[in-house]
């Protein structure tokens, strides 16, 4: 019977879901039990966040830069039309502090770092250095899973930041040095309609929000990974789309909270 | 095998992945200094057992002491701590990959030890003297050929001087000269450290020549056991294949299937 096979079929897969469901919730509330570690040895988290954080910088300044530049034209060609060219510096500013800055940069560190990590760790389990440090009476989560997740934890804000200041500087550049914006109006008006609380704290936090969501599907996409090549590959893809999907939830989610029609 | 001096003791293990048996009433005993290994084809629970005794895995029915202690009876905290006398080699080796061979063979010292960094720099490099390979401390495990990075492995399995070693296939994969260098390391470290160690493999020729005693297992069931010497003079069907690597025999080589003429639609 084609019906009893789709419903049995469509069982199966709620009862994995929500399998999988559990075993992430479970995997995450491990991580944060055993993050002792990565403070007490801060030397390991250090390190990875050079691998996820410092390795990330060239992308995201690229990227931030040229965004700012875009947000420059297309700002100015808009605000033209009704006179507020001397509103530019406002309107990159905050578009990046608020929104572009903490999505694009995570969007980008799950692209670059997120997918390195699934990659990293499903290869260490296909090539048995997880089965070997647990044998050695290491636990791979306190030694493994939690440095990098506060590494990416810490990471994600400071590149967000940074990932708005080349936003704010390619805005500058396009407005101010190419089209001849005046420069004491574009920084005025950015200095007086960027609130710290509101906006940039705000981004901050959304940052840091997106960070957790970025490492933590990383980090159980890698450690769930099957131990083939395959498997490594299906889990990398999955943690690019996993996160993409997750950050632009949240997004919605936080500036529903955040911005409400303000 | 008896001995009152058994270090670990194995008593009527059974395991099954979902209803499938794996391991059907296994019993072995290891007695301490004792080199042994456990052979058989692939598929045949081998592995499966040195998950049991490494902890890993639980045995649907029976128990594994080591030192007196039910493995799978140990809490997590328990079993790392039996874990700190245990020694396990891989397969191929598991070196993690992002360290170097000096940082790879200090890992277990710094992880589990409050030694000063010029103690634990002179350690390793007589662990990796003692494999021969003092000279390729600078060196990433991707610098090693298959040969080096097992005997690197080894240095690291053996840096807190185990009571017990577990080898997987540690000669799987390697040149007649890596063979014979990693079979004469396993004897003399194990000789050295007064350790026990278990070797599982299906490499008959180059353990017979290092090993203390032998078991086969085949399906799930300790099939024969004994000697090198009596393994070599057994008669058993099973044994005798396995030993001289013979192509047809209890171990069929027709996987078990259907009538021949049915598949190729001739009829009788």
């Amino acid at each position: 019977m084609p019906v009893v096979k789709s419903i049995k079929a469509i069982g199966h897969r709620t009862i994995d879901v929500v399998w999988r469901i559990g075993y992430a919730s479970r995997f995450f509330a491990l991580t944060l039990y055993y993050s002792g570690a990565s403070f007490r040895r801060f030397h390991l988290t250090i390190k990875e966040m050079f691998a996820s954080g410092v390795m990330s910088l060239i992308i995201i300044l690229v990227a931030g830069m040229f965004v700012g530049m875009v947000l420059g034209l297309q700002g100015y060609e808009t605000l033209k039309r009704y006179g507020s060219e001397s509103a530019l510096g406002s309107l990159v500013a905050l578009s990046l502090v608020r929104e572009l800055g903490p999505v694009l940069a995570a969007l980008l560190f799950a692209s670059r770092a997120g997918s390195a990590m699934t990659a990293e760790i499903g290869l260490m389990k296909a090539t048995e250095q997880i089965a070997a440090m647990e044998m050695m009476a290491v636990n791979p989560i306190a030694r493994v899973i939690g440095p990098r997740f506060w590494a990416g934890l810490i990471s994600m804000p400071l590149l967000s930041a940074l990932f708005s200041a080349m936003g704010v500087f390619g805005g500058y550049v396009v407005g101010v040095v190419v089209i001849g914006v005046d420069e004491g109006s574009f920084w005025s008006q950015m200095q007086s309609s960027v609130d710290f609380q509101h906006d940039v704290l705000n981004g901050v936090i959304k940052s840091f929000v997106f960070g957790v969501a970025v490492t933590a599907i990383a980090l159980f996409e890698g450690f769930d990974a099957p131990p083939t090549a395959e498997g490594v590959s299906g889990a990398t893809t999955r943690t690019v789309v996993e996160s993409s999907l997750a950050i632009l939830i949240l997004d919605f989610i936080l500036t529903a909270f955040m911005f409400r029609g303000d | 095998m008896t001995s009152s001096q058994a270090l670990v003791e194995i008593r009527d293990v059974n395991f099954s992945y979902d209803s499938r048996p794996i391991l059907k009433g296994i019993n072995m005993t290891l007695p301490k200094g004792k080199v042994i290994a456990v052979m058989g084809g692939s598929g045949c629970g081998k592995t499966t057992l040195f998950r049991i005794i490494g902890g890993a895995l639980k045995p649907t029915k029976g128990h594994v002491k080591i030192d007196g202690q039910v493995i799978h009876d140990l809490s997590q905290q328990g079993l790392y701590e039996m874990r700190r006398k245990m020694g396990v080699l891989f397969q191929f080796g598991a070196l993690f990959t992002d360290m170097s061979v000096f940082d790879n063979v200090a890992f277990q010292m710094r992880e589990h030890t409050d030694l000063p960094e010029e103690i634990i720099h002179d350690l390793v490099m007589m662990k990796l003297n003692a494999v021969g390979l003092r000279a390729t401390h600078g060196l990433m495990p991707a610098e090693l050929s298959g040969g080096m990075a097992r005997r690197v492995a080894l240095a690291r399995t053996v840096a807190l001087d185990p009571m017990l070693i577990l080898y997987d296939e540690p000669f799987a994969g390697l040149d007649p000269i890596s063979l014979s260098v990693v079979g004469n390391l396993i004897r003399k470290l194990n000789d050295a450290l007064g350790a026990t160690s278990v070797i599982v493999t299906h490499d008959v020729q180059e353990s017979m020549k290092i090993v203390d005693y032998n078991y086969f297992i085949d399906s799930g069931v300790i099939v024969a056991e004994g000697t090198p010497d009596e393994i070599r003079a057994s008669q058993m069907p099973y044994v005798r294949q396995f030993v001289n690597g013979e192509i047809d025999g209890p171990v069929p080589f027709h996987y078990p299937g259907g009538n021949y003429k049915n598949d190729l639609g001739v009829s009788a």
